[in-house]
């Protein structure tokens, strides 16, 4: 006899006044293949939980975004922001598509320049250079982006009697509408402090001011704010040439666009509210084209996108580990994955699919992480179908900030698979073993033997 | 642990209690355990059809039966007799 | 003339204290002269009235909430439509219209729906938080505001503003505070409720009047209505209110119209001064939920935006009777639960 398909019983009070949940069923559809692989088989094969990045995706998203800028402006420049993602290989990939790298300290410089990226096609950022990453970036003719004048005079100091010109930008940060200001990097627009700097490296006569630079916040929800910016930093370059005579070679607008993820709190879903790349590029271009440069002095346009460019190419799968059943009712829900390795889960409300078939079914559930510690919690409130121990599900868009921000808290990290443009996947990076953690370490001698009485 | 005699249940999952007006939702397993409730088979009764009838293993289902037992009883939908209590 | 035979869904059955637009919609619709209608009912709740007035209400569906996003929302308008083949969605939730907007031209490609609703940039220009750019860029006047995102900045607003002065959330609630005490706890509430920014707003005395219009898309002004409240609820909604000819305020809903060039159902609230001065205090990008008084005084706005829909050839309404009341009331109706179980567990009834 064949026995009949098994789902969770559940129960629910239809809660009078409160909006019904009717209808969300396709908020779960089941997420069983990732560009052809089958999520089950991909477990079984690298363990769980595990990072899945797919190259199809990167590519084509990097495709959408250089053809919505280089439709609208002549000369356009992508640099893959490291801090994003800096696995290797997803850099390679960028790489190969023409993207230079944007670094923001000695470690990831180093990853740069091991990724074979030529040293002038690295943009140096960050507050924090330390001197001999100065060296190595000026030594390799790399853009040395200036935080602030403590830098600034120990680039003059680097360089005193040396032959070497390094070729620097300065971070400008400025109002542009938008709150928080990010006022802490970078130099100041509207109090003068910016066009100061300036002076001081055109005076100085020992640098190459080549570039102006600008970051104006993260997950911005308003292209217009990079219009704003764009046009402030065009007249500042507009200022240079009127001055000294010299022509800014590149205007660098950032970072900071949205992915499609739904920020917490947030009523509308991400995917929905979002720019499209075509809004940036629209309001970045017309205020460039517009600010008065003649057509041979137009700057060339650096953007520095990272999450917009990753967070949709990364899947995070996972199991569930055991269901619970809180004091108020609620579900809870146990998944193999929390905090440690998805950070993002702090900020967002990730999409999060099962990874098999289920009835229409649902229940308001939590989702926990494994680790013993209160603030592990993937998501607070989802209408999720009865999943039971083992089942699987897929975490999406985390392909931004999660594989550089993940932490070897109580668990280690798991491997990450990249699946290659004919749909196979590749071990980018392996899962950790507790060598990885305990090769740094160091025992007194006093303390190797004994034996616990 | 009885099932409360007076609910209502019908074949779409809709459960009603006349007694407080409260109503609630259940999917086709959860439907099928009321109705053996209501129809006074006990827990290991209702385990032993559902093992002999569906895709599910004992201790799967002895969870799944204990904890959805438990919502019912904290919707008010059971009661306890006084043998059972004492 | 033969009535045409079409299906239009509706949102916004929840006519209840402070009631959405969707009931009187629809009966302004049942007294097309010009269309036979039938009426999909599209619901968030299982207890919005609209589902249980059969008489008005043909067959109604519950939609996904807005939160769950685009696609989801397009996915059951598919289930819909196959089943109804619709001509006209007409949504009138504030909180829905983002997502109806951006699916618009996908529902006309791919299921051959028609919408006539505000473009997404006249959406957000009429914003709370945008709306003091707005009447800077259309010439309206707009009572003073600012938009605050810290405590420091409710006590340094006393060099800006003078007390009373409102305190706004983003999408709902406002508070008037007469102290910076009251401006503080209020900042606390509606933050919590509706997160930031917060919009402190000055504070205009007058009398609360409202127009009720639709423009073409082209600048036109279809139809116009003005109202004045002759009864607030405690919610400060109308329980009832008269039509009033009042040409200054016309000709400002005109203005405004072709300015802007909206397109679709509109809702101007405004504050008269004593001086006779008009404060645009707020645009609602759908029609109010007493609309039906427009009917009620000769024009039949709901139509005329069907009409416009389905391309047919419209002259714009020239005249109304003023002096025309709506009475609101409240009515119980008995309902099975068998009607109740249905929506509630096959959303659909």
């Amino acid at each position: 006899m064949i026995k009949a398909q098994y789902e969770r019983p559940i129960i629910q009070r239809l809660n009078v006044g409160l909006m019904n949940k009717y209808g969300t069923k396709t908020e779960f559809n089941p997420v069983t293949h990732i560009d052809g692989n089958a999520v089950k088989e991909l477990m079984e094969t690298y363990g769980s939980p595990l990072f899945v990045l797919s190259e199809k995706t990167i590519r084509q998203t990097y495709k959408d975004a250089t053809r919505a800028f280089k439709t609208r402006y002549p000369k356009v420049q992508f640099a893959w922001s490291y801090k994003t993602n800096y696995i290797n290989a997803v850099c390679n990939v960028f790489h190969q598509e023409g993207s230079w790298a944007e670094v923001v300290s000695g470690f990831e410089y180093l990853k740069a320049l091991h990724n074979n990226v030529p040293g002038d096609k690295i943009i140096f950022n960050g507050p924090d250079k330390k001197e001999v990453d100065l060296k190595l970036a000026i030594e390799h003719g790399s853009l040395i982006h200036i935080d602030h004048l403590d830098e600034l005079y120990m680039i003059k100091e680097l360089v005193a009697g040396g032959t070497k010109r390094p070729r620097v930008a300065i971070r400008v940060n400025m109002d542009t509408g938008i709150y928080p200001m990010w006022d802490r990097f970078g130099f100041n627009y509207e109090d003068g402090q910016a066009w100061d700097a300036i002076n001081k490296i055109m005076l100085s006569g020992q640098m190459d001011l080549v570039g102006l630079h600008c970051h104006i916040g993260t997950f911005m929800l308003t292209p217009n704010a990079y219009g704003v910016a764009a046009s402030k930093l065009s007249q500042l370059a507009l200022s240079v040439m009127k001055k000294f005579k010299k022509k800014i070679e590149y205007i660098d607008l950032g970072g900071g666009f949205a992915s499609k993820n739904t920020l917490k709190g947030s009523y509308i879903q991400g995917i929905d509210v979002s720019p499209t790349f075509d809004q940036y590029a629209e309001a970045i271009s017309t205020s460039i084209l517009n600010a008065g440069f003649t057509e041979d002095s137009l700057p060339l346009l650096i953007l520095e996108s990272g999450r917009a460019l990753i967070d949709e190419a990364g899947y995070l799968l996972g199991s569930v580990i055991s269901n619970k059943r809180l004091s108020d009712g609620r579900r809870a829900t146990i998944l193999d994955f929390g905090v440690n390795i998805l950070f993002t889960s702090f900020w967002y409300d990730h999409k999060i699919s099962p990874a098999q078939h289920f009835g229409q079914y649902s229940e308001d559930t939590v989702l926990y992480g494994p680790l013993c510690m209160n603030i592990d919690v993937v998501r607070e409130h989802i209408s999720f179908p009865p999943l039971k121990k083992d089942d699987q599900v897929v975490v999406h868009t985390v392909g931004a900030y999660n594989m550089t921000q993940w932490m070897q808290f109580i668990a280690m990290r798991p491997a990450v698979i990249m699946i290659d443009m004919d749909e196979k996947p590749h071990l980018i990076r392996k899962r950790e073993t507790i060598n990885s953690i305990q090769d740094e370490e160091v025992m007194p001698l006093y303390l190797e033997k004994f034996k616990i009485s | 642990m009885k099932f409360k005699k007076n609910i209502a249940l019908s074949d779409s999952g809709f459960i009603f209690d006349p007694t407080t007006g409260d109503s609630f939702n259940t999917n086709p397993v959860g439907l099928e355990i009321v109705q053996m409730l209501k129809q006074d088979n006990t827990p290991q009764e209702i385990s032993a059809y559902f093992l002999k009838n569906y895709a599910v293993d004992e201790s799967t289902f002895e969870k799944d039966l204990y904890d959805f037992i438990n919502m019912l009883s904290k919707f008010k939908l059971t009661e306890h007799n006084e043998k059972e209590k004492n | 003339m033969k009535k045409k035979k079409i299906s239009v869904a509706v949102s916004g059955l929840n006519a209840i204290d402070s009631p959405g637009p969707g009931i009187s919609v629809i009966r302004s619709l049942r007294e097309s002269k010009y269309f036979d209608v039938r009426i999909i009912g599209l619901s968030y709740e299982t207890l919005e009235p609209g589902l249980y007035m059969h008489d008005l209400v043909d067959k109604a569906y519950q939609l996904p909430l807005p939160s769950a996003g685009m696609d989801v929302l397009y996915a059951r308008l598919q289930y819909i439509n196959s089943i109804e083949k619709l001509d006209l969605i007409i949504p009138n939730f504030d909180a829905e219209l983002f997502n109806f907007i951006k699916l618009a031209p996908k529902l006309k490609a791919e299921l051959k729906i028609n919408t006539f609703l505000p473009t997404l940039d006249q959406f957000e220009a009429r914003h709370k938080v945008n709306l003091a750019d707005f009447g800077k860029k259309h010439k309206i006047k707009v009572p003073k505001s600012k938009t605050i995102h810290t405590i420091k900045e409710v006590l340094a607003l006393k060099s800006e503003f003078t007390y009373p002065l409102v305190v706004k959330g983003k999408f709902y609630d406002a508070t008037v505070a007469y102290s910076v005490d009251q401006a503080i706890s209020a900042f606390h509430k509606i933050t919590s409720k509706w997160g930031l920014p917060i919009i402190i707003q000055e504070f205009v005395t007058g009398q609360e009047v409202n127009v009720t219009a639709i423009g073409d898309g082209k600048g036109n002004t279809m139809g116009a209505v003005p109202m004045r409240k002759m009864y607030i609820t405690d919610k400060g909604k109308a329980w009832s209110g008269i039509s009033i000819d009042d040409p200054k305020l016309l000709k400002m809903t005109t203005k405004l119209i072709s300015s802007t060039k909206w397109k679709g159902g509109m809702e101007l609230e405004i504050v008269k001064t004593e001086k006779e001065e008009y404060y645009l205090i707020e645009i609602n990008p759908r029609f109010p939920a007493w609309v039906y008084l427009a009917v009620g005084c000769g024009q039949n706005h709901p139509e005329a935006l069907v009409r416009m829909a389905l391309k047919q050839d419209v002259k714009p309404f020239q005249k109304y009777v003023a002096g025309t009341l709506f009475v609101r009331y409240s009515y119980d109706m008995i309902v099975s639960l068998k009607e109740f179980e249905t929506i509630s567990t096959l959303g659909e009834l």
